[in-house]
């Protein structure tokens, strides 16, 4: 049981000049820095997301340390914000291992009238800020990727072949896996770790069904994609952005549907952010919006592929 | 038998899978942006030693095996099976075939004391431990003097091992050796 830190001194200093980093680089370009709480009554509704529920005796019902600050963002969007930026730490229950904590420091920020491609230009930005070397940027379809790294389409393929495929390269043989979660094990196992090599890769494009709070289109090749990307370096990823859904009917409709897919899975019910729906209802600005790992930033930046290198105090020395 | 959690799998901690005991080696967590979690794990069959790598959905659970490990005397061989006698006082006795002392054999002197691996209450495994001493039996005549010259000779112990020793070391010294390599560390003190 050691007391001393996790990580070195050089380590607090590296975060303490990235976080001072991120704050001028958002100053420079008219950003608001926003705080808004940790403990929600609310939370995400995603099935595979697991909220930490706080204590509140006070209240009927449990709260939730939030897994992101999404909604209480999008509202102050609603509300008329303008940009806005916000670096806090989030929590999600039982992700844990060489590169998760179950707390961990989160950079979201929103951007009015911005494209994904402008957003993914932003963000790349600010990595080159925070990394201080250059990178080569990569813009990688999640169609290309699986054609280029396991010579499949993913939208086509059959689930067969995708099963055989998680037997062959993940050690996983049951054949029970959905058809997204078969395509996120391939993902995780055969592609993520040769993402973002010597550069930032933007893995962009992905399949509709795994949009979450991203618009959906249709593509060239007839597919339904979602707007959304996520950046890799050094096969970890990094950020997760959004072209920002700000339709109300279709976000209670994802809602109630991750809700009935929960107890599918037995999972607890999420009280819906009515608050937040209520904002949507009001009308939210077309905007862009992304989640960046701050820890996974200084990870890549310390070349280490350990996130308790980059933190204090990590869960096993709390 | 209490069931384990892929987020409980730690190294060291012994499940059942596919009807064989097995223990943990290593634990990776890993979960693509969105979407389902999964744990990939490493593990080594206990019956046939050999590593096994699985991957599971975050959350799923494994029973665990009933193995449990104990310091135990080596007592004497009928040939067929190896007799351990517990250390605790219970003088309690329990029969090792040929497959449970495996690799541990050429290292186990009667009257030492060895890890006995029981699996629901038969041995499973003996481990030897990390550094035994054992007598020469046979080497040859060792070379006056050349103490700090390289070079090496087989000698055989009184375990039936064969190990590459020093130039130096006679018939009727006692050795200390290392059995997790099989090499010679130094004479016994």
């Amino acid at each position: 049981m050691p007391w001393q830190p996790a990580c070195s001194l050089e380590a607090l200093k590296a975060r303490a000049v990235c976080n001072a980093q991120i704050r001028a680089f958002f100053l420079a370009r008219s950003v608001l820095e926003v705080e808004t709480p940790i403990m929600n009554a609310s939370t995400a509704t995603d099935p595979q997301l697991a909220s930490i529920h706080a204590l509140a005796e006070q209240t009927a019902s449990p709260l939730y340390l939030h897994t992101s600050p999404e909604f209480p963002m999008k509202r102050l969007l609603a509300a008329g914000s303008g940009d806005i930026y916000q670096l806090c730490k989030t929590f999600r229950r039982a992700e844990q291992g060489t590169r998760h904590n179950p707390e961990f420091t989160m950079l979201e920020w929103y951007r009015l009238d911005f494209s994904l491609e402008d957003l993914m230009q932003e963000v790349a930005d600010l990595a080159l800020e925070v990394l201080k070397q250059p990178f080569e940027i990569e813009m990688l379809s999640y169609h290309e990727a699986f054609e280029h790294h396991l010579g499949i389409n993913p939208f086509t393929v059959c689930i067969e072949n995708l099963f055989d495929l998680c037997a062959l390269h993940c050690a996983y043989s049951a054949n029970d896996l959905s058809r997204d979660d078969a395509l996120n094990l391939l993902l995780a196992s055969c592609i993520e770790p040769k993402l973002g090599q010597d550069r930032m890769t933007f893995l962009h494009s992905y399949p509709a069904s795994q949009a979450s709070l991203a618009q959906v289109y249709e593509d060239g090749s007839g597919h339904r994609v979602a707007k959304r990307f996520e950046l890799y370096m050094d096969g970890l990823e990094l950020a997760n952005g959004y072209q920002e859904l700000t339709d109300p009917f279709e976000q209670r409709r994802r809602f109630i549907a991750d809700n009935a897919e929960r107890s599918a899975l037995d999972l607890e019910q999420i009280p819906l952010d009515e608050y937040f729906l209520q904002a949507l209802e009001h009308g939210m600005p077309a905007c862009a919006g992304v989640a960046l790992g701050v820890d996974r930033l200084l990870m890549v930046q310390a070349r280490t592929k350990k996130i308790s290198d980059v933190l204090a105090f990590p869960v096993d020395r709390i | 038998m209490a069931t384990f959690s892929t987020n409980e799998f730690r190294s060291g901690l012994k499940v059942m899978l596919d009807g064989d005991p097995c223990s943990i080696i290593d634990n990776e967590f890993v979960k693509p942006g969105k979407g389902q979690a999964f744990n990939r794990v490493k593990l080594r069959n206990l019956k046939s030693g050999r590593v096994w790598e699985r991957t599971f959905k975050s959350g799923e659970s494994l029973e665990g095996a009933d193995v449990m490990d104990f310091d135990m005397e080596y007592l004497y061989t009928d040939g067929e099976f190896w007799h351990f006698m517990m250390t605790d006082g219970s003088f309690e006795q329990h029969a090792a075939d040929e497959s449970a002392v495996a690799d541990a054999l050429k290292w186990m002197k009667e009257q030492d004391v060895y890890v006995v691996t029981l699996y629901n209450g038969a041995p499973l495994s003996v481990s030897a431990p990390n550094f035994v001493e054992l007598e020469v039996v046979e080497t040859d005549p060792g070379l006056k003097g050349d103490t700090a010259q390289g070079g090496s000779k087989p000698a055989t112990l009184s375990t039936g091992a064969v190990v590459s020793v020093p130039l130096f070391i006679e018939t009727g010294e006692v050795l200390k050796i290392d059995t997790r390599s099989g090499e010679y560390v130094s004479r016994a003190k």
